[in-house]
C-alpha cells in the first residue's frame, strides 16, 4: 500500500504523430486530492500526454487506470464519464450561447426538452460552491477571457469531472485573475478533487503544484517531484537539461532618432466602440518602450492600428520618414515593419503551407526570394534552412506544415522571420506567450539584440515582471488612454499596478 | 484467459495527417462507387445488363484497342483505315470535347483555389464564344490569315471571359456580395444574350437560329484537312485547341508553385487574415482570380465555336458545371485535371448515343457526390478493433 490514492495513472503510453514520437512510453500518476504540476519544453509533448487521458487522442500503446482499475477512453465523453475533463487552451465555447447552454451543449443527458431555468440554477449553485463566479445567462462573447475559462471549468464540474486537466491555464489571465483561479484550485483539491496543471511560469507551479513532473523529447526525466522546497531554478534546469538565467543582461540603451511617433490617435475595436482615444507616443532607434495595461484597454487596437491591420479613426503617425493619416495607404504598414502578432495562429502564420513557405511571408514579393513574377525555390529553400539553424527551430522538415509545430516552435518561426531582416520598428505583442523558459529566454536575448542593432521595439505584454526586465521606458494603458509614462528602471510596481487599475499618476 | 473470444468493434476517430496519397485514392474511389451507384440507377431506368452499359460508352468515347491497332497500321502503311471512322473516331471525338471542359475545369480549380466558388464558369464561356463569333464573322474579313483570325478570336473570348467574371469579382471585393449566387445568376443572363443574337436576334440567318458557317480562317484546322496525304486522317475532327488546354494546365501549375502570385493566392485561400498580415491585397486578388478564371472560361468557349465552324442555338449548356466536378475530382490540381477532362470527354462522347438519355449527367452528378463524400470521409480512419486490445502490461494480466 502506498500511502496516497492514485486517482489516474498512465503506464508506458506511446503516441507518435507523423515524424515525432511525442510520448514515448511515458509514465504517469496524480493523486487524489493533489495539484500535479506537468512541465517541458515546448513540443515536450504535454498536451499530447493529457489529450491522451482527456479521450482525444488514442495512444499507440499503454493504458490508463482510473482508480486503480484499467480503462480505454474513445472519446472525451467516455473520459469525462470516468471522471477527467480537460479544459483546452484554446477553449471550445460557442460565443453566440449563453454559459448554461455551453455548458450542457454536447452533453447527452437532457435529450430533447432543456430545461434551462433548471440548468441555470445548478450552474449558479455549483459556482458559489466553488468560488467561480459567473452569470449563467450572459452569453459567452460578453465574458473576458477569464470568465470564459471559468465556464470551462463549470463545464467539466457540471459534467462531475474529478481529475481537471488545465492545460496553460494562466497563459491568458491576469493576475488578479490567476490569484482568483489558484483560490478555486485549492479549493477543489480540498474537496477531493485532482488537478494537472501545464504551464510554463515556473513561480506558479512553485505556488499552486504539490508534485512536480517533468517531460523532456516524450520521456519522463523526472517524476514525482515534491514542489515544496524545490526552487524555480531547479525546476528550470529539469526542465531543458542546463542552467537558465532568469535575469536578462542588458547595456544602457541608446537611444537614437525617432522612429515611430503617434499622435491622437484613436480607434475603434471590433464591436465600433472607441478603443483607443488620443494616444500620443513616440518610439526611438535603439530603445525598448513597454506598454502595460490589463487586457482588452486598447492594447491590441493599438498593435494593429501601428500596423496597418486597423484604420484608425482619428490621429496622426509617422514612421521612420513617412507621415500617414487615416486616408492613407495602410495596407502594406505590415510589410514595412516588424510585428509579433498577439496570436500567432490566426494573424502570424499560415497553417497548411510548410516552414519554408511561412517565413518568406513578408518578403516574397522582393529579391531574392522573387525576381518578376517567379518566387525563387532554391532561395526559399536556402531562407528557410538558414533561419531554421539560427533560430533553432524543431521541425521535422522545412517542408513540414507549421499547423503540426509545438507553440514555441510556431513563435520561433514567427520570430524568425520578423527579427532576421533588421527591422527599423518591431511592435511585439506577447512575444513569449505560452513558451518555455527556454524559449522565452531566447526570444528575451533576441528582443535586446534588436535593440541593441538599432530597432526601435514597442513591447505589448501583460506580463510585468517582462515589461520590467526588458523596457527601457514604460506606458501604462488604460481604457484606451495613456494612463502614465515612466523610466522603466527603478519604476515601482505598486504604482504601475494602480495606474493600471484606474488611479492617475500622481504627477 | 478469454482473450480469443472478444469481439471486435468498428471505431471511427479522425486523421491526423492527410497525406496526398488519400486524396488520389479518393478521387479512384470516388469514380467507381459513381460507377456501382450509376449501375443500380441504370437498372433502375431498364437498362438490363449496366455493365454492358458501361461497356458500351467506353467503346464509343475512346474505341477498343484492335480498332486502335488497326488505325496504327493504317498510319503506318500510310493506307485507308481499315474500318474508316472507327479506328481512331472515338478518340478524335472524345478529345475534341476535352478542349472546353479542360479549360472550364482550369477556370474553377484557380478560383476553388482561393476559395472563391465561381460557379459561372459556363456563362462565362457563353460569353467568350459569343465574343469569338463577333470577331469571326463580323470584324475581320473572311479572307484574313488563319493564325491571326484564331488569335484574335482567342482574345476576345479571353477579354469577354474576363469581364464576366470580374463583375462578380469586383462586388465580392467591394460590397462583399456573396460570389456563388451572382456567378449563378450570370449564367442565365448569358444564356438569354446568346439567345436574343442567334436565335430572335440579328445574327440568325433566316430561320436557322444560327451565325452560318464561318469562314474558314476562323475555324480550328481538323486533323481531316491532312487526310489528302495522310488518308487514316480522314474524318477526324480532332483539332488544336486541346493545346490551349493543356498549355493553361501547365501554366497554371506553374502559377500555384511557383509564382508570387500562386503564393498569394494559396495566402489567402488558407488564411485571409494573415494575408492581410503580410500585406498581400484580398480586395485586387478577388478581382484578379475571378477575372483570369473567367478568362479561361472563356476561352472554352472560343475554342469550341471555332469546333463547332458556327454559333448556333443549341450551344451547349453545362461545360461549365462538368467543369466544376473535374476541378473537385482532380483534387484543384491542373495537371490531374487534364487527365480527368479527357476521361470526362470520353463520358460526354460515350452517352451521346445511348438510352435513356441524360446518363452522362447524372453518372456525374453521382460522381461529384460521391467524390464530396468520401473526402469527408477520408478526415477519419476507421479502426477495427478487438474490444480487449490495448497493450497490456504483463502484472494487469496476472491479476485479472
Ligand atoms: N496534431 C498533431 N499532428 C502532428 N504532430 C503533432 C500534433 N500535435 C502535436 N504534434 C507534435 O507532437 C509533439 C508534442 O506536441 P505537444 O503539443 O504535446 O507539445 P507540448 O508539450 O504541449 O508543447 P507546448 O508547450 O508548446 O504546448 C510536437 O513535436 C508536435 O509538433
Ligand atoms: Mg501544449
Amino acid at each position: 500500500m502506498t500511502e496516497a490514492i492514485n486517482a489516474i495513472e498512465m503506464h508506458s503510453i506511446v503516441k507518435r504523430f507523423p515524424g515525432v514520437v511525442a510520448n514515448d512510453h511515458v509514465d504517469f500518476a496524480c493523486q487524489v486530492g493533489e495539484v500535479h504540476a506537468l512541465l517541458g519544453e515546448n513540443g515536450a509533448g504535454k498536451s499530447t500526454l493529457m489529450n491522451v487521458l482527456a479521450g482525444m487522442y488514442r495512444p499507440e500503446a499503454g493504458e490508463i487506470l482510473v482508480s486503480g482499475k484499467r480503462v480505454v477512453l474513445h472519446s472525451p465523453q467516455e473520459a469525462i464519464a470516468h471522471g477527467i475533463g480537460m479544459v483546452h487552451q484554446h477553449f471550445m465555447l460557442v460565443p453566440p450561447h449563453s454559459v448554461a447552454e455551453n455548458i450542457v451543449l454536447g452533453l447527452n443527458q437532457p435529450r430533447f426538452l432543456l430545461n434551462l431555468s433548471h440548468i441555470e440554477e445548478q450552474v449558479a449553485a455549483l459556482s458559489e460552491q466553488y468560488g467561480l463566479s459567473v452569470n449563467p445567462r450572459a452569453k459567452i462573447w460578453e465574458l473576458s477571457v477569464g470568465e470564459q475559462q471559468r465556464v470551462e471549468v463549470l463545464k467539466m464540474l457540471y459534467r462531475g469531472a474529478k481529475v481537471l486537466i488545465l492545460d496553460e491555464p494562466t497563459a491568458v489571465l491576469t493576475p488578479q485573475e490567476v490569484e482568483v483561479l489558484f483560490h478555486t484550485l485549492r479549493d477543489m483539491t480540498k474537496r477531493g478533487h485532482s488537478i494537472v496543471f501545464i504551464s510554463h511560469k515556473l513561480d506558479e507551479v512553485v505556488a499552486i503544484a504539490d508534485r512536480v513532473t517533468v517531460l523532456r523529447r516524450g520521456k519522463v526525466t523526472a517524476a514525482n517531484v515534491p514542489a515544496k522546497g524545490t526552487t524555480k531554478a531547479q525546476l528550470a534546469q529539469l526542465m531543458v537539461g542546463r542552467e537558465v538565467l532568469f535575469q536578462v543582461d542588458k547595456k544602457k540603451a541608446q537611444p537614437g532618432d525617432v522612429v515611430l511617433a503617434v499622435e491622437g490617435l484613436c480607434a475603434d475595436n471590433d464591436r465600433s466602440l472607441p478603443a483607443l482615444r488620443n494616444v500620443s507616443l513616440q518610439v526611438r532607434a535603439g530603445e525598448i518602450v513597454g506598454v502595460a495595461g490589463v487586457a482588452g484597454n486598447g492594447q491590441r487596437e493599438l498593435a494593429e492600428a501601428l500596423t496597418g491591420l486597423r484604420r484608425p479613426t482619428a490621429g496622426k503617425m509617422t514612421l521612420g520618414k513617412i507621415a500617414l493619416d487615416r486616408h492613407t495607404q495602410w495596407l502594406k504598414l505590415g510589410q514595412q515593419l516588424a510585428h509579433i502578432p498577439e496570436d500567432r495562429a490566426v494573424f502570424g502564420s499560415v497553417a497548411e503551407l510548410s516552414v519554408a513557405e511561412n517565413l518568406i511571408l513578408k518578403r516574397f514579393y522582393r529579391p531574392p526570394i522573387s525576381s518578376g513574377w517567379s518566387i525563387n525555390a532554391s532561395a526559399v529553400r536556402q531562407n528557410a534552412d538558414r533561419l531554421v539553424v539560427q533560430y533553432q527551430i524543431a521541425t521535422p522538415t522545412i517542408e513540414t506544415p507549421v499547423r503540426m509545430l509545438s507553440g514555441g516552435n510556431l513563435q520561433k518561426v514567427i520570430l524568425a522571420r520578423e527579427t532576421s531582416e533588421r527591422p527599423y520598428l518591431m511592435v511585439a505583442v506577447h512575444p513569449t506567450r505560452g513558451l518555455d523558459i527556454g524559449a522565452t529566454e531566447s526570444v528575451h536575448k533576441l528582443l535586446i539584440e534588436q535593440r541593441d542593432a538599432d530597432t526601435g521595439i514597442l513591447l505589448i505584454s501583460e506580463d510585468l515582471d517582462e515589461l520590467l526586465s526588458l523596457s527601457d521606458r514604460l506606458i501604462v494603458l488604460y481604457e484606451g488612454q495613456i494612463a502614465g509614462e515612466m523610466p522603466a528602471e527603478g519604476a515601482d510596481i505598486h504604482t504601475i499596478g494602480l495606474m493600471m487599475a484606474g488611479a492617475k499618476a500622481d504627477a | 484467459m478469454n482473450q480469443l473470444a472478444s469481439s471486435y468493434r468498428i471505431r471511427i476517430e479522425t486523421r491526423l495527417d492527410n497525406p496526398g496519397w488519400t486524396r488520389v485514392v479518393s478521387s479512384i474511389l470516388g469514380v467507381i462507387l459513381a460507377l456501382v451507384v450509376g449501375g443500380f440507377v441504370l437498372r433502375a431506368a431498364g437498362a438490363t445488363d449496366p455493365i454492358g452499359t458501361y461497356q458500351e460508352i467506353f467503346k464509343e468515347g475512346f474505341g477498343t484497342p484492335a480498332d486502335w491497332q488497326a488505325g496504327v497500321t493504317a498510319l503506318l502503311t500510310n493506307t485507308d483505315c481499315p474500318k474508316g471512322l472507327l479506328c481512331f473516331g472515338p478518340l478524335s471525338d472524345t478529345l475534341v470535347k476535352t478542349s472546353p471542359i479542360l479549360l472550364t475545369a482550369l477556370a474553377c480549380i484557380l478560383a476553388f483555389r482561393m476559395k472563391l466558388w465561381n460557379i459561372g464558369a459556363d456563362g462565362q464561356m457563353f460569353m467568350g464564344a459569343w465574343a469569338a463569333t463577333a470577331v469571326a464573322i463580323f470584324i475581320f474579313p473572311p479572307g484574313t490569315d488563319r493564325v491571326l483570325m484564331l488569335g484574335v478570336m482567342a482574345l476576345a473570348g479571353i477579354l469577354a471571359g474576363f469581364i464576366y467574371g470580374a463583375i462578380p469579382g469586383f462586388l465580392k471585393a467591394r460590397l462583399n456580395i456573396n460570389e456563388i449566387i451572382i456567378t449563378l445568376m450570370l449564367n442565365y443572363i448569358a444564356y438569354k444574350w446568346l439567345e436574343y443574337f442567334v436565335v430572335v436576334g440579328p445574327w440568325s440567318i433566316g430561320d436557322f437560329e444560327s451565325t452560318g458557317r464561318f469562314p474558314v480562317s476562323a475555324t480550328w484546322p481538323r486533323l481531316t484537312e491532312a487526310a489528302k496525304s495522310i488518308p487514316a486522317l480522314s474524318g477526324l475532327t480532332a483539332h488544336p485547341g486541346i493545346f490551349l488546354g493543356i498549355i493553361a494546365a501547365i501554366v497554371l501549375a506553374w502559377i500555384f508553385k511557383r509564382s508570387r502570385w500562386g503564393y498569394e493566392i494559396r495566402v489567402i485561400g488558407n488564411n485571409p487574415k494573415a494575408a492581410r498580415y503580410a500585406g498581400i491585397s484580398l480586395a485586387r486578388n478577388t478581382l484578379l482570380v475571378m477575372g483570369v478564371s473567367g478568362a479561361l472560361a472563356g476561352l472554352a468557349g472560343m475554342n469550341e465555336v471555332a469546333a463547332l465552324r458556327e454559333l448556333n442555338g443549341r450551344f451547349q449548356r453545362g461545360l461549365g458545371f462538368t467543369g466544376v466536378i473535374i476541378a473537385w475530382l482532380a483534387r484543384l490540381n491542373p495537371l490531374a485535371a487534364i487527365l480527368v477532362a479527357f476521361l470526362f470527354g470520353g463520358l460526354l462522347v460515350g452517352t451521346q448515343l445511348i438510352q435513356p438519355q441524360g446518363i452522362a449527367s447524372m453518372l456525374q452528378g453521382v460522381i461529384l457526390f460521391v467524390v464530396v463524400g468520401t473526402e469527408l470521409l477520408f478526415r477519419y480512419r476507421i479502426r477495427f478493433e478487438k474490444i480487449e486490445r490495448v497493450a497490456i502490461a504483463p502484472e494487469a494480466l496476472h491479476d485479472g
